[in-house]
């Protein structure tokens, strides 16, 4: 605990959190600089997310804060599965961040600093070791994730955000429910030292365990809008403004992260092995199954963008349900495809319906610290038009289908084609059938609807103006998609990696070791 | 004593699931700060019911005579949370009733919804 760079781990938090403080006592007047400050944070995010990604080998780094030993001190932990997340996030904070800054921000007060908040709070989910501290980055998370779905006001985003709020409020208590059953029956919240406890003999405690952590995983499962847990998904994304539906597409991910995380780390082997794996399963698939319907009927993107996130959330469920490691990394490799390509969509939706629809932001509610974003045309750099807009912004959508529907030659196609092999490679129970079904049902119920779109919006004659592309727009939407190709193209090293993380996931003892230190098993 | 905190719990929450499901928006923030403090009673109610003991372990004390320290740690972040979210969500509320006209949870009184569908032609 000397050099600098083991104090790496924590920077992902205490980063976006120190900068976003300083942001609040700024004027809300002096935009740029506070546009500046949140994209130096957010570039030096994934600097040290590339660093983290650097370090990380099959045992774990630990983070002990103010050194204080595991099962009583509060620990950070970050494995390759956290630190693929933690990458993850910072790309798609980066991205949405450039995207926002062409207009988005200013369409209302403090975006920058909920924006970083928004960050720590899932960077500080995917590093902890222990459930209270995760109930406490969940909390920072959604907190600053109503602010971000009521960014830029109007009455489709207040309505939208008020069954937001309720769902997570209950969701959240859940979750304490859940926590404090698990603390009331083991005397401890740290996951390692959970997991080890529950690799001993059983008693009749057990039962009471397992029930704290169904009650547990009804929380998570909300928050990536598993059916039936999952109706409030759609509309939400949908009526949030682009650069926030963008990064809400990591919050469901969240979710989806710590069921994958605590199903493996606590019932991966031991007294109640296998616990809730079926329902995961049937969840999964069954969230697959509404995704696609609810894909089928969309007319607008960003609902197919919404409908995309919600299949790419059941399909790893899915994949964890069926207890395959192989299909479970081909579905992590998945995850990150999908969720880059499905932020792109929402993007691309908004520059889309520019222009189409201007009554939406029409109804301000805080009017004093309101400004139309889309007043101010000439006024910012946003006037310069790249040429061809109609050609970019019709190539960002064809890649952006191919990704979200798994089709050759992208990476999308690779996850999928990796769950299948992964699942084929095993004995082939009636269940994997089902699941290989159904993902291939899944990738044509997300082509028709998509490509109905792409005609629609690109190639049927109508009078609403061309999309404009700013220069700043561009850049976001290249960069999504351009880590998308890059996945594609280096999918082997990729799925290598994944496979490793589903390995070191699987290794109980290894965490257990790593976190409590010396004299454990 | 274990008897009373659980029918406590069990009213507590009861209610709150029952204002939860009702169509306006105050009853629905009401049924939320209820289920709060069901929620939190029961996470106290976690750390064991002890009565007269200090969640601090002083000199010569035994270890068995003090309550659990951690429950009671984790209540109050809790109620902090919950407190700061029901605040943002009376915020949302207002803001909801302000926009809408109406302080039902859909935004639309049951009645204007049907016109409203049939006028748009949705």
């Amino acid at each position: 605990m000397s050099a600098w760079s083991d104090h790496l781990l924590v920077l992902p938090i205490v980063l976006p959190i120190a900068a976003s403080g300083i942001m609040l006592l700024l004027d809300e007047r002096r935009s740029g600089l506070k546009a500046a400050m949140s994209l130096a944070t957010a570039a030096a995010l994934l600097v040290v997310a590339l660093a983290l990604a650097a370090q990380v080998t099959d045992a774990p780094l630990i983070y002990r804060l103010g050194n204080w030993a595991a099962p009583y001190g509060i620990v950070l932990v970050a494995d390759r599965l956290s630190v693929l997340m933690l990458l993850l996030t910072a790309v798609l904070g980066l991205f949405a961040l450039v995207f926002a800054v062409a207009r988005w921000d200013r369409a209302g007060p403090r975006f920058h600093a909920l924006f970083l908040l928004l960050l720590m709070g899932v960077n500080g989910a995917f590093l902890t070791g222990d459930l209270f501290n995760l109930f406490v980055f969940f909390e920072v998370m959604l907190a600053a994730s109503y602010g971000l779905v009521l960014h830029g006001s109007g009455e489709a985003r207040i309505r939208a955000g008020l069954a937001y709020i309720a769902v997570n409020l209950i969701a959240s208590l859940f979750f304490l429910v859940g926590v404090s059953l698990i603390y009331g029956t083991m005397g401890t919240l740290n996951m390692a030292d959970l997991a080890r406890r529950l690799s001993g003999p059983g008693s009749e405690d057990v039962v009471l365990v397992e029930a704290g952590c169904a009650v547990l995983g009804l929380a998570f499962l909300i928050k990536c809008s598993a059916w039936p847990l999952g109706f409030w998904l759609a509309p939400t994304y949908a009526a949030a403004s682009a650069p926030a539906a963008a990064v809400l597409a990591i919050l469901s991910k969240v979710g989806v992260y710590v069921v994958v995380r605590l199903s493996l780390l606590l019932f991966g082997a031991g007294v109640s092995e296998g616990f809730g794996q079926g329902w995961l399963f049937a969840v999964g698939l069954a969230t697959v199954a509404y995704g696609t319907l609810g894909i089928l009927g969309v007319r607008d993107v960003m609902r197919a963008a919404a409908y995309a996130v919600m299949i790419s959330s059941g399909t790893v469920l899915g994949a964890l349900g069926t207890g395959n490691r192989a299909a479970l990394s081909g579905a992590l490799f998945y995850l990150v495809g999908s969720t880059l390509a499905a932020a792109a969509l929402f993007l691309l939706g908004e520059i889309l319906q520019r222009g189409r629809d201007p009554a939406a932001a029409s109804l301000a509610v805080f009017a004093d610290e309101y400004r139309d974003p889309f007043d101010d045309e000439g006024a910012t750099e946003t006037g310069r038009v790249i040429p061809a807009a109609s050609a970019i912004a019709g190539g960002a959508f064809l890649l952006c289908t191919l990704m979200l529907a798994g089709l050759p030659p992208l990476a999308g196609f690779i996850g999928k084609l990796a769950m299948f092999s992964g699942l084929a490679a095993g004995a082939m129970p009636g269940s994997a059938w089902a699941f290989i079904f159904l993902l291939t049902v899944s990738s044509l119920g997300t082509l028709v609807p998509l490509v109905r779109l792409g005609i629609l919006g690109f190639w049927v004659p109508h009078d609403d103006p061309d999309p404009v592309i700013g220069p700043l727009e561009f850049t976001a939407l290249a960069g999504l998609l351009g880590i998308c190709l890059g996945l594609s193209l280096w999918g082997g090293t990729g799925l290598a990696y994944t496979d490793r993380a589903v390995e070191g996931l699987s290794n109980a003892a290894g965490y257990i070791h790593a976190v409590l230190g010396e004299g454990t098993p | 004593m274990e008897l009373v905190l659980s029918l406590g719990i069990g009213v507590l929450a009861a209610s709150g699931v029952w204002l939860l499901l009702r169509p306006r928006t105050f009853q629905a923030i009401l049924g939320l700060s209820l289920l709060t403090y069901a929620v939190n009673l029961f996470i106290f109610a976690m750390g064991r019911l002890k009565v007269g003991a200090a969640p601090v372990l002083a000199s010569g004390t035994d270890a068995a005579g003090i309550a659990d320290p951690v429950p009671q740690a984790l209540v109050l972040t809790a109620l902090v949370i919950s407190f700061a979210l029901t605040a943002l969500f009376l915020v949302v509320l207002l803001a909801a009733r302000g926009v809408t006209g109406s302080d039902h949870v859909d935004g639309q009184e049951p009645g204007r919804r049907e016109q409203g569908l049939g006028k748009s032609g949705r």
